[in-house]
């Protein structure tokens, strides 16, 4: 049933693009349909396979003379992804809702996104994986060159260039893998079981880890996010950052983590205190977490601080790989979940609320504006937002972070006190940008003359979509233990047991 | 999950999580209400609160004095993965901080009562602090400890940014980054105790810390060896620390206090300091002395020397300043400082010795009155000068009044109860957490006791100027004209300055409640 996912988004985008185009709510209906269908798919899946455990979604030989098969399979960390990817996808249409330029095809690139988004996390053939991976990148590119904001076609174009150079590392690596394990299969249960020699996984393993890492934010890889989370338009943003970064994260764990474990073995030797790739990627990690919070700090605009951010979080995912220990793992799939919603969340605000009715991002713009008066709910959800981004108790960051920290103490212990300032650094960022978009020169001493033309309020859509996000970050904060009982036995599966080798 | 002596007592209605619950409901009510009808919000908030209270009084009636352990406990598993079961329960400390808050809450909200922009707003992120405040008093599992703990930032600092003086946007902010800032230091050092015990739960670290396996088993946990097994332990020690140092606050950590307590809005500051600041007080009996008991010993002579500095810096402070609520915020870190003084006193170590330990009992009971007592004066304080600023146009400065005794006697003599309660007179309240601060502590740490009256006598100095300065001497023209007291704040007024008699004369009313846990506490210590 799974499968439908991506079926049902594709043939939604198909019949977006055979639609009339004089309706504009059609068009949204039906998107927002395909979407909360696929979302409700996901759900079901979710609550039904309790286990965690891997079961076949879908099998069919493809091209059986090189091993290929159409192999859909899913266990709890596919799961937890998938539901991520259902929430967002509606959010997104909802944010979505005011966009009136060539409707038809925003909305059918946009279904297809999610149809490939879909098809990589369920993907369990690696040339399966491949190709929605790369089918992920076409919708990407028009997205943004079409409806996006400040100097798109260069930040489409840049995206897309890293997009590929990232899968072109990736394609070398597995097909490596392929021929190495003989030629005979594709599947990653079957790679996984081969035993590569150390040699070839010292150097295949990196290759394939920053393939993928270029897609998840991997510094120093990292300088696309920014500018092309800046120029996509709302929805496209909140899935790039919310969901694409995370199937990055998603190759790092299921593909490289798992082909290559022993990649991740000490070499010996130490360069400058590091003795393996995996030092090396969590000290990378660490940089990234700390670089894209100080870089937001000083951003000018509110868009760019938002995808620093984002930079920052990803930095604690690739992080909670690295510790190899069962609560940093599961910490980092919890932390892929969190930072997908308030991804959207955040940038539902300032990309939809805030940036489509002010036409400007220039924080010292905002600030004259009062929008804490203006648009009080746009307000009260970047609070809500940037409190659950800080990493404040009782909402989605907080438990991602508190295990991945714990799974850190475990393994790298002298990392902790940069991740700490990168903390602290995560509130400072997210209270400036709040101070000075929201609340600049905010007493009640101050009166306010009402302005000539008052901001349009805040619609419908936009307030269910907030809410949705909202409501799931907290679920996600205060019941870990729903997303933790189908994780954790999804990561004591066969499939990690050549990481488990290391001991957890 | 089974701490020594558990009560029998656990009375399976859930009390305190209705007790947690109640004021957010409130919040969420007076929200629906909207901005129409202020004085509608304002009514409803309050009666949510007296409920609070009312719930309260019936806990304190059938909580059992003489039981070990927590009672009204809940239980429920919430993350097994992470071993974070949802315990909460109290004690005679967890009760008493309780009954500060549902007092101090209603007080908080009367003197808003002249607020006029965003009402609603207001009463809710009042409701919303009061959740957090009880969560915080009845956890006993740190995960959600800190999850209210750090709620509490999100209400207090809108409630000092959006309402609040000229300066609040950076006082909000200073507030903000030095409490996270600790709290952060504290998150990490728990998460490393968390790797090497797989428990968050405070009764079970509490007997790890008292076999003296905690520290050692995480040291060797961690394995630095840059630093030896002593220093590790000092460094978590520090973190853990370093988050309720700056909520106390004690110096140096207590630079954010005073602008923050200036600039916020009057019926704020009553919150923040009769409410908030306990919560880091409450830290240090509730984690820092049964986990770290060891550590503080090792570096009890720093410690005691940040008291001191506490309690004589801030008080000749307090003389230096001219705006009244200065004054009482350094005033404020004062009275904190004795408890602070009396707890390193109670952490230091006398090897059994009968008679000393008696005086730590008496040191624990003067630091549990202080908390409680301290909070009721100075929360009573600024509502009397929340009535000055409704009355004056916002001033409050020490200088721009005289001789208001003439215009407004009633409000003299009530303001100068609640001032010579702060001042620690004998027969209000304010005396008898003080004296058994002193009475304990001077055995204990005679040196630092003795340097610590510096700050009784400058606190002295300040109060008889502030009388002198406000009430005594030329009466300015534009004053003539001042209303006194209205029968609303006179009849809300007597069960307060009458409690401060009650407490001052019969402090029993709650030495009987609070007496066998402040005696427990220092019991369970090792090697105390």
């Amino acid at each position: 049933m799974l499968a439908w996912t991506i079926y049902i988004s594709f043939l939604g985008a198909l019949a977006l693009l055979l639609l009339p185009s004089r309706s504009a709510a059609l068009v949204r209906t039906l998107a927002l349909a395909t979407t909360l269908v696929t979302f409700a798919i996901t759900l079901t899946a979710f609550l039904q396979h309790r286990s965690g455990e891997m079961f076949t979604v879908v099998d069919y030989p493809w091209i059986s003379s090189m091993g290929i098969h159409f192999s859909l399979k899913a266990d709890g960390i596919s799961l937890t992804l998938l539901l991520l990817t259902g929430v967002i996808g509606v959010c997104g249409v909802l944010f979505s809702w005011d966009v009136d330029h060539r409707i038809k095809e925003f909305f059918a690139f946009y279904l297809v996104l999610i149809g490939a988004v879909y098809g990589v996390f369920l993907s369990f053939d690696l040339f399966l994986l491949f190709v929605f991976y790369e089918i992920v990148v076409i919708p990407k590119y028009f997205l943004i060159a079409i409806w996006g904001s400040t100097r798109r076609e260069y930040a489409a174009m840049k995206l897309v260039l890293y997009s590929f150079i990232g899968s072109a590392m990736v394609l070398v690596g597995l097909i490596a893998a392929y021929v190495v394990a003989g030629s005979r299969s594709t599947s990653l249960g079957d790679l996984a079981g081969y035993q590569y020699s150390p040699h070839f996984q010292m150097w295949a393993f990196p290759l394939v880890f920053v393939g993928f890492g270029v897609l998840a934010g991997l510094w120093p890889f990292h300088t696309w996010a920014p500018t092309g989370h800046v120029a996509a338009p709302t929805a496209a943003s909140m899935l790039l950052a919310g969901v694409v970064m995370k199937l990055g994260a998603y190759g790092c764990l299921r593909v490289a983590m798992t082909l290559f474990p022993l990649g991740l073995a000490p070499w010996g030797f130490h360069v400058l205190g590091l003795g393996s790739w995996r030092d090396i990627f969590a000290v990378l990690a660490v940089i990234g977490i700390l670089y894209g919070a100080l870089v937001a700090l000083v951003q000018k605009d509110f868009k760019f601080v938002i995808g620093y951010s984002s930079i920052s979080h990803m930095g604690f995912i690739l992080l909670g790989l690295m510790t190899l220990n069962q609560i940093g793992l599961s910490g980092a799939v919890v932390q892929m979940v969190s930072h997908g919603i308030l991804a959207g969340l955040l940038f539902g605000v300032v990309g939809r609320m805030v940036y489509s009715r002010t036409h400007t991002r220039d924080l010292p713009a905002l600030g004259p504006m009062h929008l804490n008066k203006a648009l009080p709910f746009a307000a009260f959800t970047f609070v809500i937002a940037g409190m659950a981004s800080m990493g404040l108790p009782g909402f989605s960051g907080f438990a991602a972070e508190l295990m991945i920290l714990i799974g850190v103490w475990h393994s790298y212990p002298t990392l902790i006190l940069f991740v700490g300032i990168g903390l602290i650094a995560g509130v400072a960022y997210i209270w400036r940008a709040m101070q000075q978009a929201f609340f600049a020169g905010s007493t009640p001493a101050a009166s306010v003359a009402p302005p000539d033309h008052p901001l349009p309020p805040i619609t419908f859509p936009e307030k269910l979509g907030a809410g949705i996000l909202i409501c799931s970050s907290v679920i996600v904060g205060t019941f870990p233990q729903i997303f933790l009982n189908v994780i954790h036995p999804a990561l004591n599966s066969p499939l990690f047991q050549g990481l488990r080798k290391g001991g957890w | 999950m089974e701490g020594p002596g558990m009560t029998q007592d656990m009375n399976s209605f859930p009390w305190l999580t209705i007790l947690t619950l109640l004021p957010l409901v409130g919040a969420l009510a007076v929200l629906a209400l909207g901005g129409r009808n202020k004085a509608l919000v304002r009514w409803t908030a309050l009666a949510f609160s007296a409920i609070s209270l009312l719930i309260t009084l019936v806990l304190w009636h059938s909580f059992n004095s003489a039981a070990d352990g927590f009672q009204f406990q809940e239980l429920h598993a919430w993350i097994p993965s992470l071993n974070v079961s949802y315990r909460v329960g109290i004690d005679g400390l967890g009760l008493l901080m309780l009954l500060l808050t549902s007092i101090v809450v209603p007080i908080g909200m009367l003197a808003s009562w002249q607020i006029e922009q965003r009402v609603p707003l207001y009463f809710a992120l009042v409701l919303m602090l009061q959740t957090c405040l009880v969560g915080t008093f009845t956890a006993l599992n740190f995960f959600h400890w800190f999850i209210f703990w750090e709620l509490a930032l999100i209400p207090a600092f809108f409630l000092v940014r959006l309402w609040g003086g000229s300066g609040s946007a950076r006082a909000a902010m200073q507030f903000l980054v030095y409490t996270m800032v600790g709290s952060v230091a504290m998150l990490l050092s728990f998460l490393a105790i968390f790797l090497t015990t797989k428990t968050f739960d405070f009764t079970e670290l509490a007997t790890l810390a008292q076999n003296g396996t905690l520290m050692p088993a995480v040291v060797a946990k961690l394995g630095w060896h840059l630093l030896t097994p002593g220093h590790v332990a000092l460094v978590i020690f520090f973190g853990a620390f370093l988050g309720f140092a700056v909520k106390v606050p004690l110096f140096p950590f207590h630079t954010w206090l005073p602008s923050t307590y200036a600039e916020a809005p009057s019926g704020t500051t009553i919150l923040l300091t009769g409410a908030m600041s306990k919560m880091g007080m409450y830290g240090f009996l509730r984690i820092l002395l049964p986990l770290f008991g060891a550590e503080m010993q090792r570096v009890l002579t720093p410690l005691l020397w940040l008291a001191v500095a506490t309690v004589v810096l801030s008080a000749y402070t307090a003389w230096a300043q001219k705006d009244l609520k200065r004054i009482f915020a350094y005033s404020s870190i004062n009275h904190l400082g004795y408890c602070l003084l009396a707890f390193f006193a109670v952490v230091k170590f006398t090897g059994g010795d009968t008679a000393l330990t008696a005086q730590k009992f008496a040191a624990m009971n003067g630091i549990f009155l202080q908390m409680f007592n301290h909070g009721l004066t100075a929360a009573t304080l600024f509502w009397f000068i929340a009535m000055l600023e409704k009355r004056t146009g916002g001033m409050r400065g020490l200088d721009d009044f005289g001789g208001l005794r003439k215009v407004v006697p009633v409000f003299t003599g009530l303001m100068g109860i609640a001032l010579f309660s702060s001042l620690g007179l004998p027969g209000l309240n304010g005396f008898i957490g003080e004296f058994l601060i002193f009475k304990g502590s001077f055995p204990l740490v005679t040196w630092a006791t003795s340097l610590s009256v510096i700050g009784l006598l400058i606190t002295a100095i300040f109060i008889l100027g502030v009388i002198q300065r406000v009430f005594s001497g030329p009466l300015k023209e534009k004053w003539a004209q001042l209303p006194d007291l209205t029968l609303g704040e006179r009849l809300s007024l007597v069960p307060v300055i009458g409690l401060m008699f009650a407490l001052g004369l019969y402090p029993q009313l709650i030495l009987g409640v609070v007496n066998h846990t402040a005696i427990q506490m220092a019991i369970h210590l090792r090697n105390f």
